[in-house]
């Protein structure tokens, strides 16, 4: 993200005296521009100038030659008089003592003195110190030392003042060096919305401040004078025949030659300075001149070496098959909708120079023997850059600003700019040819309500407020009929296209902050449904019933279908894939909440619980085909009932369900007895649980499912008001083969069950049951059936052979044995009978009895026990 | 009464004088001798053997001894029927007067010992009532589900209705009927994770706003919804990001909604979450979805930045960094294509819209600082806060 140093912002708008980064930054957050980090000066504490005053070169053992000097470093800083013990070298006055091992500059040299308590790049905190036998009171300093890089004219050793990094600077000791060379200047690095393009750069960034703070600010495009063109330069031809979206890929391209330019021309210091705060590595002073004016004015450019461009410059999409070497010293095989600079040396358009927007090829790059140069500046289709940059992974300074869009105006002015800047500081002559082709579109004018503003924002924005916002964010305004205004964006803003844009820009430059709070009514809404109410009470069951609520993640791998024991053709293994899923080998959706349930239940005996007891509410899906494709209607209005259809009908059967997993004592060693384990009975009383939270009951039927032990598994069927029963979940005591392939406590049990299905099986209505005062009588039933007879049958048999006064039917005993004979068992229930009409007579609960005994042995062939 | 059928019949008579002495002719085992003296005896000896008794076993003694049908009163007073006419009244008197005060002494020794013998007993079955009680522990739901419930009771409060939709979700409801161009870097496989094969038109929503398209496009307007939910993202995890978290989303549809209606619905949901004096922030921003589009952020709620925009923030404080403002999350006015691919007329009907992460809400609130605490599904996690946040 742009990168602005304030001494560059300060160019086009006026910073009050002593702006710190962190104010600046602040006001431009005001208008929507983002602070992303402030990069605050790099040197600090007392670094000066100072005079070398003697020069003793002093051979050492190793071989060196250090030079041990004595520096006025003005008085503020100067040791008056030299210790006795450890004296400077020449006459004693005034200065300090410093030891240094370059040898590029004399006695008399104006040079950098970093003294002790100076904090240089890298935290690199200076101390006086004993070397080569002298106290050695600072250090002068290098270019490299100060993180201003390598002397730009090759000279090797420390900063001589009016040379390299400082030429044309001059001091007097003991001023102070870092303001002198710059090192103060702070940068504040901005977070820029896709909408803002023209914010990357310091001319758009230093309008949003003027904006912001009603600082005077000046165009830098104002400042650039382009004289008329005495004829069109180097050809070129706009060939776009593959447009994307009905869009050409490039709407104007200017060319601009400037010749007789010294190649070993050097980047003027300020220069160099401005492009590596900015984030960009200084290069030579062709390259340097195009990015700073790109930084600068926010239009990419590129420099072609003028000699080895053979005429026509051609535009077009790539072709098949064809190939770049890019700068990066990387073949690329280019795609057909990549947009392509060539130019015509072995045939028209047949050698690629680049990618439009993105890179520059090896061919015509300039180099250290260039004089002459062709420099591009052009307007490329947002989408088109966007595409290709992505395609071959090639973010560049230029293609972040054309993804963006920048001003089709730029183009003449930003080549201008460069090639002045290149003449001088490089000499030559600017061409006085023009090549311009193509043309700018100009924004349509949008019809501006006067009151719209105040329609979306709730401010009633006074005329004066609305015109005079959108005149200052360079927009053309004329008054229309009815109380409109006919509003022409300006070139640098294709995001302004509707009215709603326009509110954005009177509400930010009037102020966010000005709006007021002012909670509406809503009309009044039905409060939770059903489900969401039913949900929570699930939800709180379980938690009182000693189970933690957890989350899991959704993704699972192909493993956990085996692991679970599906069956080759369970439908649990149709999941949905993922594309580009986050793990290899998790590139599934889960099917069922227990496939990420179990793994939480390792994890947490992992993390030393000894015992699970967990649950989840959470979403199951089922692909409905692996090739099964959701249409993307146009968005430009609503599609059509049969197009939403399709839209939906290809989503995957999603299914909010819930489930549990229980295992190990139930609760901690306790004097009040040993903890009863979690088992099979308690998942059947979870589930049983969750029902009546929700207002609904379940029928328990034993099954054989996977991951169930077969003779441990029930299927949880819900009946719905018409009466229909339907199976909404199963519960058991987990295989013994998954028990220990999770590592979980012997004779763990789970549930899952469709939650939404319980809830609706529910009534929405509880009728009420009269509550009868008549007298209660308990009669006791044991039967003795067979083994496989399941008690809901014998209780059932119960129920409806008793009848009506039937008021609850408990088994309370299950017994086998010997006395009751090889493969039966005994059931022992407790009825009790009570009528709504009067109190039972023996007579009627003896014939109770009768019924009692006959159902059950009709039913289930059971016999009362004697 | 075996002692009474046992006892021999009274001797009819047997003289009656105050004060006379024991006749020696008359004297034997079965006849009881009824004077001032014996009968003074035998109280004095009651009333010594009642206040003697050390427990109600011991009572229980004293009463057969004293006042059971062999006691020296009893025989007595069974023997007045006996006496002669005249006689009868003052010996009934002396027996009876004498007996009374036995029973009275009785009962009053009988409930004194029984109080000491309960309040021994009950002593006696002291326990020590700091034992550990957790037969089994209580369970706990998670802090995101319950900070959930209390965002949804916020909106619920305030007219609006809870809206959900599914997790893996088309791609024009994600994306395009957002108004978020086909080119819009979101949609890359770096940031959204897609549902196979290539170009499917699925994914995993990576906000709860396909929720607000399908209720507007299902319900139409005025519609005041909130959107809470789980959505995806395709981020490695780490302390701060996760490819799964939860969101809620906000939209208000009607005829005359402006942002001043979006900030004044922040501040109280805001002052619901956090309490005190909300203060809240638009900073303009850019939404593909929203025009205008805004930054919310809320007045730290955790260090004196909270007292107001004039107060400075702690520098080290834990919730802001020392900026006072908290980041929330995006806002702005729904933009008229939105409107207008849900079928609600932009020229109509206007809103607003926010979302918001539940994760981060919970990390600011309660001091979460890694995100993997949440997800992993680690008991502790929950178990810290049982049903309450």
């Amino acid at each position: 993200m742009p990168r602005i140093p304030l001494t560059w912002l300060a160019e086009h708008v006026t910073l009050p005296e002593g702006s710190s980064a962190l104010q600046v930054a602040t006001d431009l957050a005001r208008v929507g521009l983002e602070e992303e980090s402030i990069h605050g000066a790099q040197v600090t504490g007392p670094l000066v100038v100072g005079r070398v005053l003697e020069l003793v070169k002093e051979p050492q053992k190793n071989g060196k030659t250090i030079n041990w000097v004595r520096v006025d470093v003005g008085p503020e800083h100067n040791e008056d008089a030299d210790n006795p013990k450890d004296p400077q070298p020449g006459t004693e006055r005034p200065s300090r003592g410093i030891i240094c091992g370059a040898h590029n500059f004399v006695a008399g040299d104006l040079v950098v003195v970093s003294l002790p308590g100076t904090v240089l790049p890298g935290d690199f905190a200076i101390a006086a110190r004993k070397t080569y036998g002298h106290t050695s009171d600072g250090m002068i300093c290098s270019g490299d030392e100060l993180d201003l890089g390598p002397d730009p004219t090759g000279e090797d050793g420390i900063i001589v003042l009016g040379r390299g990094h400082a030429e044309g600077l001059s001091a007097e000791p003991g001023d102070d060096a870092i303001a002198l060379l710059g090192l103060a200047d702070e940068v504040v690095e901005i977070n820029v919305t896709p909408d803002r393009g023209y914010c990357f750069s310091m001319r758009g960034v230093a309008r949003e401040y003027s904006h912001a703070t009603g600082a005077a600010y000046t165009d830098p495009v104002t400042t650039v004078q382009t004289p008329s063109a005495s004829g069109a330069g180097i050809g070129v031809q706009l060939r776009d025949d593959a447009p994307i979206r009905g869009g050409a890929g490039c709407t104007r391209f200017v060319a601009l030659e400037v010749h007789g330019v010294d190649p070993t021309a050097q980047t003027p210091r300020w220069m160099a300075r401005r492009l590596t705060q900015a984030g960009m590595r200084p290069i030579s002073l062709i390259v340097d001149v195009t990015n700073y004016v790109m930084l600068d004015l926010g239009q990419p450019l590129h420099a072609y070496d003028a000699q080895k461009v053979v005429a026509p410059i051609v535009v077009r999409r790539a072709r098949s098959g064809e190939k770049l070497t890019t700068l990066d010293d990387v073949t690329r095989t280019l795609d057909v909708e990549d947009l392509l600079i060539t130019d015509s040396d072995g045939g028209d358009g047949a050698r690629v120079l680049g990618v439009a927007g993105v890179m520059g090829g090896e061919s015509t790059e300039v180099s250290e023997t260039t004089t002459s140069i062709v420099l591009e500046a052009a307007t490329f289709q947002p989408i088109t850059v966007a595409r290709s940059a992505r395609r071959h992974r090639l973010p560049s300074e230029a293609s972040k600003r054309f993804e963006r869009g920048v001003d089709p105006h730029l183009p003449l002015v930003a080549a201008r700019r460069a090639a002045e800047l290149i003449a001088r500081f490089g000499g030559g002559e600017i061409d006085s040819r023009v090549t311009d082709e193509g043309e700018v579109t100009e924004p349509a004018p949008v019809t501006f309500p006067l009151g719209d503003a105040e329609r979306v924002v709730g401010i009633a924005y006074t005329p004066e407020q609305v015109r005079g916002s959108l005149e200052m964010i360079g927009c053309t305004v004329r008054t229309g009929s009815d109380d409109t205004l006919e509003v022409t964006p300006p070139s640098w803003r294709p995001d302004l296209t509707i009215r709603e844009d326009l509110v954005e820009e009177i509400a930010r430059l009037v102020g966010y902050d000005t709006i007021p709070s002012v909670l509406p009514t809503a009309p009044g809404g039905r409060g939770l449904t059903v489900a969401q109410r039913a949900r929570r009470s699930a939800n709180r069951a379980l938690a009182e019933a000693g189970l933690t609520e957890v989350a899991s993640s959704p993704f699972v791998g192909e493993g956990i279908f085996d692991r679970l024991r599906y069956s080759a053709d369970d439908a649990r293994r149709g999941a949905v894939r993922l594309l580009n899923p986050l793990a290899d080998d998790e590139p599934l959706m889960r099917t069922e909440l227990l496939q990420s349930l179990l793994p939480v239940a390792r994890r947490n005996l992992g993390r030393g619980e000894e015992s699970v007891a967990i649950f989840q509410l959470g979403a199951t899906s089922l692909s409905r085909g692996a090739d099964v494709r959701s249409p993307i209607p146009s968005a430009a209005g609503r599609p059509t009932d049969a197009e939403l259809e399709e839209v939906l009908a290809a989503l995957p059967i999603q299914t909010r369900v819930l489930a549990a997993v229980v295992g190990g004592p139930s609760g901690p060693d306790s004097w009040q007895g040993e903890p009863a384990p979690w088992g099979w009975a308690d998942v059947f009383d979870l589930a049983r649980r969750v029902a009546a939270a929700v207002g609904s009951t379940l029928e328990v039927r034993r099954t054989e499912r996977a991951p169930f032990h077969p003779g441990r598994a029930g299927e949880l069927r819900s009946t719905s008001a018409d009466g229909t029963s339907a199976i909404i979940g199963y519960a058991g005591e987990l295989h013994p083969a998954v028990v220990k392939d999770f590592a979980l406590p012997a004779r763990t049990s789970a549930l899952e069950l469709d939650l939404e299905a319980l809830i609706a099986s529910a009534p929405s209505v509880v009728p009420a049951v009269p509550v009868s005062t008549y007298p209660l009588a308990k009669e006791d039933f044991a039967f003795v059936v067979e083994e496989s007879v399941p008690a809901s049958a014998v209780e059932a048999a119960i129920v409806v052979g008793i009848g009506d006064l039937a008021e609850d039917v408990h088994l309370f005993d299950v017994f086998t044995g010997e006395q009751i004979g090889e493969g039966k068992k005994s059931l022992a229930f407790s009825v009790r009978l009570r009528s709504t009409e009067a109190t039972l007579t023996s007579e009627q609960i003896g014939a109770a009895r009768a019924r009692c005994i006959a159902a059950v042995e009709t039913a289930v062939g059971g016999v009362l026990r004697a | 009464m075996a002692g009474g059928d046992s006892a021999p019949a009274p001797t009819p008579s047997c003289p009656w004088t105050k004060a006379i002495p024991v006749s020696e002719s008359s004297s034997t085992p079965d006849m009881p001798v009824i004077d001032d003296a014996t009968i003074t005896v035998a109280i004095d000896a009651a009333l010594a053997a009642i206040a003697a008794a050390p427990d109600t076993a011991a009572l229980k003694q004293v009463r057969i001894e004293h006042v059971g049908d062999h006691s020296v009163l009893t025989a007595a007073n069974r023997a007045i029927k006996d006496l002669p006419k005249d006689q009868k009244a003052a010996a009934g008197k002396l027996i009876g007067q004498g007996k009374g005060r036995v029973q009275k002494e009785l009962a009053a020794r009988q409930n004194e010992l029984a109080a000491a013998e309960e309040e021994a007993a009950l002593a006696a079955e002291t326990v020590d009532v700091t034992l550990p009680t957790d037969l089994r522990s209580r369970g706990a739901t998670h802090p995101l589900t319950t900070l959930q419930d209390r965002i949804n009771d916020f909106f619920v409060g305030i007219g609006w209705e809870i809206a959900e939709g599914p997790e893996i979700e088309s791609a024009w409801l994600n994306f395009d009927a957002l108004n978020a161009d086909a080119e819009h870097p979101s949609r890359s496989l770096q940031d959204t994770l897609y549902v196979a094969p290539e170009n499917s038109g699925m994914l995993l929503r990576t906000q709860t706003s396909p929720v607000q398209i399908r209720a507007m496009i299902e319900r139409g307007a005025p519609l005041y919804i909130a959107c809470p939910g789980t959505v995806y993202r395709a981020d490695e995890i780490d302390a701060t990001h996760s490819p799964m978290f939860h969101q809620v989303e906000g939209l208000a549809i009607d005829k005359d909604l402006t942002m001043a209606n979006l900030v004044g619905t922040l501040d109280a949901f805001a002052a619901h979450l956090f309490g005190g004096q909300p203060i809240t922030r638009l900073r303009p921003n850019h939404f593909p979805f929203t025009e205008p589009s805004a930054e919310m952020d809320f007045r730290c709620f955790n260090c004196d930045a909270r007292l107001g925009v004039e107060h400075d923030a702690d520098p080290n404080c834990r919730v802001c960094g020392g900026t006072g403002w908290i980041e929330m999350g995006g806002c702005g006015m729904v933009h008229p294509s939105v409107l207008r691919a849900a079928g609600v007329d932009p020229e109509e009907y206007q809103g607003f819209a926010f979302g918001l992460g539940i994760e981060r809400l919970l990390m600011l609130r309660n001091g979460v600082s890694d995100m993997r605490d949440m997800v992993e599904g680690d008991v502790r996690f929950s178990q810290h806060y049982g049903t309450e946040i």
